[in-house]
């Protein structure tokens, strides 16, 4: 038994913690929500990383910084924690973070934290420089004298996949939150929990973009300017690949021929400075498209520019299959809407669709479109802001799933 | 339509220069994307999506390309499956899709001809003796033709008498090359294989073993790709240097070629250069626009083959990257042009939290 233990423990590589202290983790105590250490020491981390020169080189890591400020978890505390109740974190939380969203794991944490948990900490194999960045501050805050207490309720951890490692340390856990993909869901379940512990898990998601014609034509320059940026930030940021990076544009409104020469003029020129192009791309985006047209109808290449940075698959219908031909790296499908936006119902109306990030004034249509009775659909968010983590996320209340409330009378 | 018999009567396979060329290979495929049009259902809508027109076609270079990974995601085909004669795939390992190619006699028989026309300007014509380092499984199933058996079956038609150089646990049969040797003794051998198999399983069994073969008298095509040996950082002169020493062969000659366009193949000539046939053409393309390239300048392969009427093959963009070294002007005296293939191109790193080896392929 213990030498199985042993063997376990060595395949994992620490960042922060150790294998003694993790195989205790269980004796540790929960905390009560947004407490004031849990807060300042987040609060530490993120002035630790705001003034690292390094750091400021990843929007990311800036990102996460200003996302565990003081104000900022205040703000969550006044929204989810409600001082009436008797409330703690669930315990032990075990997080898979994804394999190539450099930053995923740091939120995960955060919230595990927030929520007066220990966690355990997967964070990503692949040697990024974010990952690194994040480490080295956390572990440095962690020895302040003040903060001693929490190494307990902090590991981070490598290993390869590994079925054993994955029960050990499922094993350990109240709560598990497995980020995706499908594969890695399923990969991770085959390690049971506790008869009391409980699964948060996010499948892979597609998201879409909508856009009103006549409200993009009005915007200023320096607006649309903005727009391109945004919806750069959304999609070509992560390689169009996060679950959250819209794979279609949808057009409403009137004006949308000359919104869209606009909108993807701006986009392309953008796209051109900023993006690193690899070449595969371009085979692999055209292979995907021709896949497309083969199998369906009317399926249109709308290029217009003289280079492969961006595709468009212009479709005349929202066929239900339309995302099993999605691609990522500047390949988009295209679909403008003829008279009534429940037209798009097909591609919503799946629990696969999460993010839908909208250019638009017109709100009550899209509150319309939801309240239809769609099965998909988590977010509505702005342009920019598809990436933004919240506590609600994917439709879960991570606090709600993280913490407990003890009932008493 | 014109007809392939058209390339067949041209007396030389390497005699057409750029104008001739581009005058008779661009009707030829201008015919054929209208044969496959009129044809295959998947491939007119693709032209559709592209809103091709056959009237800005000037030469072969406005003509489409398909991207050959659809082959293993797409069952194209412009003959009645009554009419496949048989179905080519390509070797990939296991789990990974694999090209599905359908032949009707037609282009089967006219892919063995090219082949013929071109590999016969080299070994001369006529059969002769012929050792493949292989061993003999590697064609047993003959309705679904690997890209290895392919390539054999295919070079065999060039052996008199042939034997297997590998058993089927792909040790050398030094025996039975020694005694066919001894046999053919003062005859031309026609040696074929994969250029991994042939270093892996003859080349380093000879020396590892310390031993050698007289093979002086010989001639080796080898082809399949240097991907293998790049990763034991043997490059090509290094291949022909080594083999010489264990078995005193001279005449060495890779080939390019590919299961989606088989026949039409790209022969390496005695300067180490790789050669476009009157049968076929390359043009290296830019990933980021798709311009052509010019010479010098590496780009992605794209293969246009004067053969495949029972599928839509004859303008395909591989996944290979390559330079062009010239045009009708080789040292060696071949017209078309001539180039190099750099390998595979490199795969993308994708950001995003999708599962990348699901994302690569659906």
């Amino acid at each position: 038994m213990q030498q199985a233990l042993n063997d376990n423990l060595n395949k994992i590589k620490f960042l922060t913690g150790n294998a003694e202290s993790l195989v205790n983790i269980n004796k540790i105590f929960a905390k009560e929500p947004f407490n004031d250490e849990i807060i300042n020491f987040l609060n530490d981390l993120s002035q630790s990383l705001i003034l690292n020169r390094e750091a400021k080189n990843y929007s990311d890591v800036v990102t996460f910084a200003f996302w565990i400020r003081k104000s900022s978890s205040l703000k969550l505390k006044e929204r989810f924690y409600d001082k009436n109740n008797l409330s703690l974190g669930k315990g032990v939380v075990f997080h898979v973070a994804p394999s190539n969203v450099p930053v995923n794991f740091a939120f995960s944490l955060a919230s595990g934290l927030l929520t007066g948990n220990a966690n355990i900490v997967k964070v990503p194999s692949k040697d990024f420089a974010q990952v690194n960045l994040i480490v080295e501050a956390l572990n440095k805050v962690l020895s302040d004298e003040r903060y001693k207490a929490l190494k307990d309720y902090i590991y981070l951890i490598k290993y390869e996949r590994d079925k054993e490692v994955n029960d050990l340390l499922t094993g350990l856990c109240d709560m598990r939150v497995i980020w995706g993909g499908d594969n890695t869901i399923s990969e991770i379940r085959k390690s049971p929990l506790n008869a009391w512990a409980g699964e948060v898990t996010f499948a892979d998601r597609y998201s879409i973009a909508l856009i009103n014609s006549n409200y993009y034509l009005n915007l200023d320059l320096n607006l649309k300017r903005k727009a391109a940026q945004d919806f750069y930030n959304d999609t070509f940021f992560s390689d169009q690949n996060a679950c959250t990076s819209p794979r279609a544009v949808i057009w409403t409104g009137n004006k949308i021929n000359e919104a869209k020469k606009e909108f993807w003029r701006l986009e392309h020129e953008l796209v051109k400075n900023k993006y690193n192009f690899q070449d595969i791309q371009a085979v692999n985006k055209l292979t995907s498209f021709y896949i497309l047209a083969a199998d369906k109808l009317n399926v249109k290449l709308e290029n217009g520019f003289e280079d492969n940075l961006i595709m468009r698959a212009e479709v005349k219908e929202l066929e239900l299959d339309l995302m099993n031909y999605k691609d990522n790296s500047g390949y988009f499908f295209e679909y403008e809407v003829k008279e009534n936006i429940l037209e798009i119902k097909n591609l919503l109306d799946n629990k696969k669709c999460q993010t839908l990030a909208y250019l638009s004034d017109d709100v009550q249509e899209l509150k319309d479109l939801i309240m239809s009775g769609l099965k998909g659909v988590d977010r509505i968010v702005k342009f920019g802001k598809t990436m933004d983590f919240d506590l609600i996320w994917d439709g879960y209340n991570l606090f709600a799933a993280l913490t407990r409330i003890i009932s008493f009378d | 339509m014109l007809s392939f018999e058209e390339f067949l009567n041209l007396e030389q396979p390497y005699g057409l220069n750029k104008l001739e060329k581009n005058k008779l290979l661009t009707q030829r495929l201008l015919d054929l994307t209208r044969l496959h049009k009129d044809n295959c259902l998947e491939y007119a809508r693709m032209l559709e999506s592209v809103n091709f027109d056959f009237n800005k076609v000037n030469s072969y270079k406005d003509l489409p390309f398909l991207p050959v990974r659809l082959f293993k995601e797409l069952n194209l085909k412009s003959v009645a499956d009554e009419n496949i004669f048989k179905t080519m795939t390509s070797s990939g390992t296991t789990g990974q899709a694999v090209s599905k190619i359908f032949l009707d006699k037609l282009t089967a028989s006219n892919q063995q001809k090219a082949l013929v026309k071109i590999v016969s300007s080299f070994t001369g014509s006529g059969r002769m003796p012929m050792i493949i380092i292989d061993c003999p499984s590697v064609i047993k199933n003959r309705l679904m033709f690997s890209a290895r058996g392919a390539g054999i079956l295919g070079f065999a038609i060039f052996g008199a008498k042939s034997i297997y150089a590998l058993d089927d646990e792909m040790n050398l049969n030094l025996e039975a090359i020694r005694e066919f040797l001894d046999k053919f003794r003062d005859k031309k051998i026609l040696l074929f294989g994969f250029t991994f198999m042939i270093w892996q399983h003859f080349y380093k069994a000879l020396k590892n073993n310390n031993l050698k073969l007289d093979l002086s008298n010989g001639i080796l095509i080898h082809g399949g790709g240097w991907k293998k040996l790049l990763n034991e950082a043997v490059s090509p002169e290094e291949f022909n240097k080594r083999l010489e020493d264990v078995c005193g062969i001279k005449s060495v000659h890779n080939y390019y070629g590919m299961v989606e366009q088989t026949g039409s193949v790209y022969m390496e000539c005695e300067c180490g250069h790789l050669h476009a046939s009157n049968f076929s053409d390359i043009i290296i393309r830019r990933a980021f626009d798709f311009k052509e390239c010019a010479i010098g300048e590496k780009g992605i392969i794209q293969v246009l083959s004067s053969i495949p009427e029972s599928y839509p093959g004859h303008s395909l963009l591989t996944e290979d990257e390559g330079i062009l070294l010239g045009e009708d002007d080789c040292p060696c005296g071949r017209m078309g042009k001539y180039f190099k293939v750099l390998g595979r191109m490199q795969k993308a790193e994708i950001r995003g939290c999708s599962d990348t080896y699901a994302a690569s392929f659906k």
